[in-house]
């Protein structure tokens, strides 16, 4: 079953944090990404540039409407994508537990095109 | 097909075929099923790029043993070289002359190898993703690159996955023998599910982009056939083998060519393969009448009826649902009563196979699935209650991941919705 693993950041929240426990954080990252990706689990991993610079765009009638900024007025942002390949729902929020420390995480299962008649 | 892809494709198959042939004699030689699966996989790459330009060689399984020992030899040498042990010591490795076949690798050996690697690539310790990616290269013979692409995965996640799950199986002590006489029954009982999952990945791809994913339905009849050479007495593994004959048969007209669902009902029945269902129901009567009933003897009596009915409203319901009232009895699951309800409404009303799925609300196994409220809102729906129906199904189709599944139930809703 293919899930991504979508991390809601507040950049403050990481910005304020003592330099070690951000580096503890971060390790905390890498770790689990080593054993994904050796466990064949890992599809593919993506960081996100920061909100800061994100354009929002809304085609109405036809016109495109391009506004500086995020989408929303939430202060956690998304900071980034991984995206796996597991054997259960189980299995992805044990792998999302730890990365969601500080953040917020959201796991969601990718549709297929595969189905069965009813 | 032009005569070069004729040549691809014999090669193609006859590599298949002798893939854990090769990977067999190899394991015993070396004594490590770990490296020698590398090494197979290696010498059938080799295979596949010279053999359609160069023909294929007279004894093409010496051929492969011999590319693999020379692979393993090669590794094993540098192995050594690196931990600096005494040139003296890589003198005794085997030169390659002396592990061209001999007189061990005879066809006995080669039936009994297959099977240690089924239960070996099926061990327990490993997770289901990771039994399938290995049975299929190792015993299916498929590359990496294949299977990826039947998965819809990244080569590299493929790659890694099929490596640490033999480091698992290594860790873990499994051995390249067969199961002691205790263990065998409940080995034998993952072997075949690990092949049924290959099947219904494939079964379940629609048309279109997911077209070598349906190759695989193919691969697991083609495993499923050679596990019952092997086991030809196993009701189990003849009655496994039915099912995938009986389902694989409604292929071509489950889907249409836009990739959407046709239930079993609305199926045009002349598309179904009429030699798969010969094939199938013949296997499957024979079987039941000589083995002890088994949940895959009973699932492929009941596609058989499915199968023999000339339309829709022909289907022997009452026998469907006695062979249900067996299967609760033998290996009871929420999928199973899902199914068992269905028959229930057909033969006695749709109330009484609500009445029997409202016994699924209380179980966490399936409780919110929309396969649940799928069936429900089509009972619902048989029993004249549109709105209850209409929101069965709106559910189901929010709760599904599949494309075409969310598709139908979406198409069943707004039907139901113009009707009223």
């Amino acid at each position: 079953m293919k899930y991504v693993v979508l991390i809601y950041s507040n950049p403050r929240t990481w910005e304020e944090m003592p330099a070690a426990e951000r580096d503890r954080a971060l390790g905390v990252h890498h770790t689990s990404l080593k054993e994904l990706r050796e466990s064949g689990e890992l599809i593919r991993v993506d960081g996100l540039a920061s909100a800061a610079a994100a354009k929002t765009i809304r085609t109405r009638g036809g016109v495109p409407v391009v506004t500086d900024g995020p989408f929303g007025e939430a202060k956690e942002f998304l900071a980034g994508v991984w995206a796996i390949d597991v054997e259960s729902l189980d299995r992805a929020l044990e792998i999302a537990a730890p990365v969601a420390e500080y953040d917020t995480v959201e796991v969601r299962e990718l549709m297929d095109l595969s189905g069965l008649e009813m | 097909m032009t005569s070069d892809a004729t040549i691809v494709a014999t090669v193609e198959d006859l590599l298949r075929e002798l893939a854990p042939q090769v990977l067999g004699a190899l394991t015993r030689r070396f004594g490590s099923f770990e490296t020698a699966e590398d090494a197979t996989q290696e010498a059938l790459i080799a295979a596949a790029s010279q053999w359609p330009d160069q023909g294929i060689p007279d004894n093409p399984r010496g051929w492969l043993i011999t590319v693999g020992s020379r692979r393993l030899t090669d590794q094993l040498r540098s192995d050594l070289a690196r931990v600096r042990r005494e040139t003296a010591a890589a003198a005794l490795l085997p030169p390659v002359e002396l592990v061209t076949p001999g007189p061990e690798d005879d066809p006995a050996t080669d039936e009994d190898d297959t099977l240690k690697l089924l239960f070996l690539c099926c061990h327990p310790s490993l997770s289901a993703p990771s039994q399938v990616a290995l049975t299929l290269r190792a015993v299916g013979g498929l590359t990496t690159a294949q299977i990826a692409s039947a998965f819809l995965a990244p080569e590299s996640t493929m790659a890694q996955r099929i490596s640490r799950a033999k480091q698992t199986i290594r860790t873990a002590g499994a051995r390249f023998s067969l199961p002691p006489e205790d263990e065998r029954a409940e080995r034998l009982r993952v072997v075949l599910q690990v092949l049924y999952l290959i099947f219904n990945e494939g079964y379940a791809a629609s048309s279109g982009p997911d077209l070598q994913r349906a190759d695989l339905t193919a691969e697991a009849i083609r495993l499923a056939r050679d596990l019952r050479r092997l086991l030809p007495d196993d009701g189990e593994v003849a009655g496994l083998l039915a099912l995938m004959l009986l389902t694989d048969a409604r292929r071509s007209a489950r889907t249409t060519a836009d990739g959407s669902l046709v239930p079993l009902a609305d199926q045009d029945r002349s598309r179904w393969d009429r030699s798969s269902i010969r094939e199938g129901v013949d296997l499957i009567t024979a079987t039941l009448a000589q083995a002890p009933v088994g949940p895959y003897q009973l699932q492929a009596a009941i596609a058989a009826i499915h199968d023999e009915a000339q339309t829709a409203a022909d289907t022997d319901w009452r026998q469907i649902l006695v062979l249900y009232e067996l299967l609760e009895e033998l290996a009871s699951n929420p999928i199973v009563t899902l199914n068992h309800a269905v028959a229930v409404a057909m033969v006695k009303g749709p109330r009484a196979g609500l009445e029997m799925l409202s016994t699924l609300d209380a179980d966490d196994r399936l409780a919110g699935h929309h396969r649940l409220e799928a069936v429900r809102a089509h009972l619902l729906e048989m029993a004249g209650d549109v709105a209850g129906a209409r929101d069965r199904y709106r559910i189901a189709a929010r709760r599904t991941s599949s494309i075409p599944e969310q598709r139908y139930l979406e198409a069943r809703a707004a039907r139901l919705t113009e009707a009223s």
